[in-house]
């Protein structure tokens, strides 16, 4: 048996599809792929492949990251990649495929931040954007309420910069949000403490930051 | 509007709507073509939401043909449900179709399928979400033509006004016909009246408006009148005598639907003769796929799809010729797949359970066994006959082999139904449970689904009366009272449901105003346990004085002519009424594979027949008679 970490990009043909979903979305396009998936033991045998953190219904995300165990041996990672590039699902892009360890460390525990871009979709006034931020950033504590439980967003926010493109008059903002198990920042919960609509925006997860 | 604004609306609006990935596209499989690249434009739409509207095989089988054309391009429709509806109409999204995000008001053509007949109102919706006008006589050049299709318009009258026309049958020829008549009219730019009565030329094409009902003064017809020579009297249904090569291509959406697998029809058609069966009459003849098509198609549509099911479907998979040889094979092509692999409708023998055995995986799912009553007198009125006793040893050997729960499926309101038939589906259920505790104990389990009867029309039943609302919460109570307890679970329909399928299935023109006004007052997703409203409907009766019972609780008179004796699905309605006396006498028929009993479908296509031997066809040969009278079709005004 062989461990591979996928590394790809999943765009706008999968955009509103939740976590679950895209998981059969995987199994389908790795079975049309003729890869020789690995199942998990048990009553009900499913391949055994696993995401990195769940992804909100609606973002977009770049090097986004899947672990597969494959039935074989000393197969190399560049086949592998053929093959998937070769058979064609909508909404996902491989960037790179990698032999891991069997034992090593399951994805999710490795993920410490996940990066965003959240491009807002009206127009701004760039004065009024920077001194929003700059409130936000004054602040030690900022209590907020979601699915009737009330959390602390401030020390989940690592990271947050603004980029204004006077030329197509958009504003992004780039985030590094905590993404530990029982403390995930929610790029949405920001923008929504920020004094905008969630919904008049892009969200795009970028990467992570994992442990070493 | 264009697309691209359209596209700007929708990334406000999908974040606030429940499953946005219905509304989008994109999925594997989909075609997408130029817009500009093509003559003709389908817009092909299931009138409800995409999780029921993307598995359809109607639809799926027309997208195929339809897109294989150079100069056709056809994209899929659904409907919004009801979050998505009101932000369309807030933010002035009309309805569009999927691939390209047109609306639907810009194609050539909507065609719109119609399994079942609780879809009426979602059709008003429909038509209104795209800005199409709900009547034929009120579009206009700038509107598609809009067709309506599938097994619910063998009746079409109750919706006659909706549609410009009607195709009536199988789909797969007459669509070239429709397209191919579409685009000659077009380069002719003759008036959209021109092209409804060239469509009328096409053998099983009805178009509604040419034609006009007159009624006796107790409300039933007294003639149907043509209004234009090229209106056929009879409009006969489509068939294709051997069954083209089935669609493998299917559309992976990437959200979970109904059915999430491939389908593939193994046979269409039936020799039971069910009595009580829509399906069974109106699909006639049996036309089978070989085993060897139907294999290499499992294994392509698996190929292009990824899906983790397959359905091999049919009315009666037992009757298909080879089925232990196809089972097989099937079995051993996905044996390397963890695949699940569904096989509906088996006969109530033990065979069936050998088969369901060599199908791995499937046990998941309970075994299922339709015996529609319980009786034996009841099973011979309706031409189901198999005895309790064959029924008991299938039980057995289903409990033995593993399986821990049997579904049986009934129905109450047969005619002649006594309360005491309803009482032995109780006692059989529980008969049956008994003989699952004596082999595994407390683990087994009965589950009965008791479904209402509703006549409909092309059916032998089509003169009897549906019972009325007394008559079945009766039946109902006395099931809920007996069938409780550990391991016993009853489902069964709300009797209104069941009551609106009655009268919208042999329903007349004069509906048609009741079910648009019953869509005014709010009515939509009908066949929707929890959006159905009964009061809606009776305020709509109310409002055009008519009343419901005419339609559900009244037994036809045998001379009665029906709302859609025009429309001829090759079964002459003397054999339908032949069979009718035969199931008041509790006489059965056989199987018709054995012997032909002149349903009246071997003379209607005896040429087509004749044109396409081979012995995919499956009604027996049948001597020809020198100088037969043909029986005369229904006498239309």
């Amino acid at each position: 048996m062989q461990r591979f970490r996928i590394t790809y990009n999943k765009g706008a043909s999968l955009q509103y599809i939740g976590n679950l979903d895209l998981h059969k979305v995987w199994e389908r396009y790795l079975r049309r792929a003729r890869i020789p998936l690995a199942y998990t033991q048990g009553f009900h045998p499913q391949p055994h492949i696993q995401q990195a953190a769940p992804l909100p219904l609606g973002f977009l995300s770049e090097n986004d990251l899947l672990d597969v165990w494959v039935q074989s041996e000393n197969w190399p990672p560049a086949d592998f990649l053929t093959r998937l590039q070769v058979t064609h699902q909508p909404g996902i892009e491989i960037v790179s495929i990698a032999d891991i360890p069997l034992n090593s460390p399951s994805l999710p525990t490795l993920i410490i931040s996940s990066l965003y871009r959240v491009i807002l979709l009206d127009p701004y006034d760039a004065d009024d954007l920077k001194d929003r931020l700059e409130n936000l950033q004054k602040q030690s504590t900022i209590l907020r309420t979601r699915r009737n439980k009330t959390y602390d967003l401030r020390p989940l926010i690592e990271q947050i910069d603004l980029f204004l493109n006077p030329l197509n008059q958009c504003a992004e903002f780039r985030m590094q949000l905590a993404a530990r198990e029982g403390a995930t920042g929610r790029p949405d919960e920001v923008i929504g403490e920020l004094g905008f609509d969630p919904y008049a925006a892009r969200y795009i997860r970028t990467g992570f930051i994992m442990k070493e | 509007m264009d697309q691209q604004i359209i596209q700007r609306r929708l990334e406000r609006i999908l974040p606030t709507v429940e499953k946005p990935g219905r509304y989008v596209g994109g999925e594997l499989n989909q075609i997408v073509k130029e817009w500009e690249s093509v003559k003709t434009r389908v817009a092909l739409a299931f009138p409800d939401i995409y999780d029921i509207g993307v598995p359809n095989l109607g639809l799926t089988i027309l997208y195929h043909i339809l897109n294989a054309r150079d100069d056709v391009l056809a994209e899929r429709v659904y409907l919004p449900w009801i979050d998505m509806e009101k932000a369309m109409r807030e933010h002035g999204i009309p309805l569009y179709a999927l691939e390209s995000k047109t609306p639907v008001k810009q194609f050539d053509i909507l065609g719109i399928t119609l399994p079942y007949e609780t879809l009426y109102t979602n059709v008003l919706n429909l038509l209104d979400l795209a800005a199409i006008p709900l009547h034929s006589c009120d579009r206009t050049s700038h509107d598609p033509l809009v067709i309506g299709g599938g097994h619910a318009v063998f009746n079409p009258e109750p919706i006659a006004p909706f549609f410009d026309a009607f195709a009536i049958g199988e789909g797969e020829e007459i669509i070239h016909d429709i397209v191919n008549t579409y685009q000659t009219w077009k380069a002719s730019g003759a008036s959209r009246q021109d092209l409804l009565i060239e469509l009328a030329k096409i053998p099983g094409i009805y178009v509604p408006s040419l034609y006009e009902p007159t009624y006796n003064e107790d409300g039933t017809i007294r003639a149907v009148q043509r209004l234009h020579p090229n209106a056929p009297q009879v409009i006969q249904k489509r068939l294709v005598a051997r069954l083209p090569k089935p669609p493998t291509r299917f559309i992976v959406p990437a959200i979970g639907v109904v059915h999430n697998r491939v389908s593939i029809e193994i046979m269409r058609g039936c020799t039971r003769g069910c009595r009580f069966c829509h399906a069974g009459m109106v699909t006639r003849p049996v036309r089978e796929r070989s085993v060897d098509e139907i294999v290499s198609s499992v294994r392509e549509a698996l190929d292009a799809t990824g899906f983790e099911e397959v359905a091999l479907l049919s009315l009666s998979s037992s009757d298909y010729t080879h089925i232990l040889d196809l089972v097989s094979r099937v079995a051993s092509e996905t044996s390397d797949h963890y695949l699940t692999i569904s096989l509906p409708s088996l006969r109530i023998e033990s065979f069936s359970v050998e088969l369901m055995e060599k199908l791995r995986g499937s046990r998941q799912g309970g075994f299922t066994l339709a015996p529609e009553a319980a009786t034996e007198r009841m099973r011979n009125i309706i031409n189901k006959p198999i005895s309790t006793q064959q029924l008991l040893d299938t039980a057995r050997a289903i409990y033995s082999r593993g399986w821990t729960t049997i579904k049986l499926y009934f129905m109450i309101g047969h005619p002649l139904e006594t309360i005491d038939d309803v009482q032995a589906i109780a006692d059989l259920c529980k008969a049956v449970l008994a003989i699952g505790r004596k082999i595994i104990g407390k683990r087994a389990n009965l589950h009965a689904g008791v479904s209402t009867f509703v006549p409909k029309p092309h059916t032998p039943f089509q003169w009897v009366a549906c019972d009325t609302l007394e008559q079945i919460e009766a039946k109902q109570s006395l099931l809920k009272r007996e069938l409780r307890g550990p391991g016993l679970k009853l489902t069964w329909n709300n009797p209104h449901e069941t009551l609106m399928e009655a009268w919208l299935s042999r329903g007349d023109r004069r509906l048609a105003a009741v079910i648009e006004t019953a869509w005014q007052l709010g009515a939509k997703f009908d066949a929707w346990q929890d959006q159905f409203n009964y009061e809606i409907w009776q305020h709509a009766f109310q409002k055009h004085e008519i009343d419901p019972a005419f339609y559900t609780h009244r037994l036809r008179s045998e001379n009665e002519i029906f709302p859609w004796d025009h429309i001829f699905t090759g079964v002459r309605k003397s054999y339908l009424l032949s069979e009718y006396h035969a199931s008041l006498q509790e006489q059965t028929q056989r199987d018709c594979r054995q012997g032909c009993f002149a349903c009246g479908i071997l003379p209607k296509y005896a040429d087509l027949r004749r044109n396409n031997p081979g012995d995919h066809w499956k009604c027996p040969e049948v001597p020809r008679r020198p100088l037969r009278t043909e029986i005369k079709e229904p006498v239309m005004g």
